[in-house]
Order: C-alpha cells, then structure tokens, then sequence
C-alpha cells in the first residue's frame, strides 16, 4: 500500500494540476469525472488525468490518501481542492479561476 | 429501513438542518458500466447506489467547502462504505445562496 501511496504523491508533487477520475480526459467514465473535465477544459489549464479505473489499487489508494471517499478528486501544487460538488461551486463563484492565477498556473481563459 | 431514510435519519440528527432534501439518483446513472461489481455490467439505474444531498444548517457556519464535505462524508461513512458510491453534497449555511 505504501506502494501506491508513493505513486500518488509523486504525480501529485510533480505535475501541476492532477486530476484522478475515471476514464480519461478524452472518454470520461463517469459524469462527476466528466464534469470536472469540462471546467478545467474550459478554463484551459493543462493538466494531467489520472485514470483510477486502471488499478484497484489505485482506485482505494486514492481514497484514502486525502481522507476523500469519493472521485474525481483535484490536485493543484500538491494540494488537494475538493470533489465534484466543490469544483463546480468554486468554478462558478469565479474563486477556481482564482486558484490557479493565485498558485501561478497558467490559464488560457483571459 | 432505507439507505435513503437512514441518511436522512443520520442527518438530521447531526445538522439540525434548517431544509434538507436526499434525492435518490440512482436511475440517472442507468446505463453506465458498474466496475463495483468486480465484472462490468451495465448498471439496470434500480437501488439505492446514487445520492444527492442537499442540506442548510448553522453547523456548517464559519466551515470551509471542504471542511462540510468531510463532516457529511464521516457521518455517512457507513453507507459509502456499503453500497452508495456516489454522493454529490450541497451544503450551506443559513443566509447562503442555493440552487435549490
């Protein structure tokens, strides 16, 4: 397990903005993951997804390294940001936007 | 008992919540795949699998976004871990705007 929760940290400390779901960014699995996708898609952040559909062990490993039983979960710089329901919210309020120029990452959206 | 009545059970009693509404989702997920179920059927959209939670309450006064979600998530720990997969969260404090 300790396995698994180094991978995660990794890709989580070495790419800007993660985002574990199911599926992919090109063919989401599930409409929560979907959705997300849609809103980094739309403020055009790069991004790395993280298909938790391709391991088991990922897929529980995720859950429990942010304490956060659900999925898609965000990464920015290593910090967890939330789940569906938060993304959308911080999204609309203009505050996710917010994140990113306050974090420094680079957003096509002017 | 229902899932759907023991949630709501479960949070009354923790939020005294001023509204609060569970919505049963499951049949909006019809027809996608259930890896679950170790084998990939596609889910028939019956059961208690899909939740949406919409609640007010004081409790979540003065807590973060992420803060709220986490307390919900604890106090429903059980069902997440029995069966309910998805549970999309709409929390707020008094006086705050909803979508509902």
């Amino acid at each position: 397990m300790s396995g698994i929760n180094d991978y995660i940290a990794n890709e989580v400390k070495t790419n800007d903005v993660v985002l574990f779901m199911k599926g992919t960014p090109g063919f989401p699995q599930c409409g929560f993951s979907g959705q997300v996708v849609q809103i980094l898609d739309y403020i055009g952040v790069d991004y790395k997804g993280v298909d938790v559909l391709t391991s088991n062990e990922l897929r529980q490993g995720i859950k429990e390294y942010s304490n956060w039983p659900t999925i898609p979960q965000l990464y920015v710089k290593g910090e967890f940001v939330g789940g569906c329901d938060i993304i959308r919210e911080m999204f609309q309020a203009g505050e996710l936007q917010a994140l990113f120029e306050g974090k420094g990452v680079t957003t096509k959206a002017a | 008992m229902s899932i759907q009545a023991t949630m709501e059970t479960k949070l009354k009693q923790a939020y005294s919540p001023e509204r609060l509404v569970v919505l049963n989702e499951s049949h909006l997920h019809a027809g996608h795949h259930h890896e679950d179920s170790g084998h990939h059927v596609t889910y028939d959209g019956t059961g208690e699998t899909h939740f949406r939670v919409r609640i007010v309450s004081d409790v979540f006064s003065g807590m973060s976004r992420i803060d709220r979600h986490r307390s919900v998530n604890a106090l429903l720990a059980d069902e997440l871990n029995g069966g309910v997969h998805a549970l999309a969260i709409e929390p707020a404090a008094p006086g705050e705007a909803t979508r509902w």
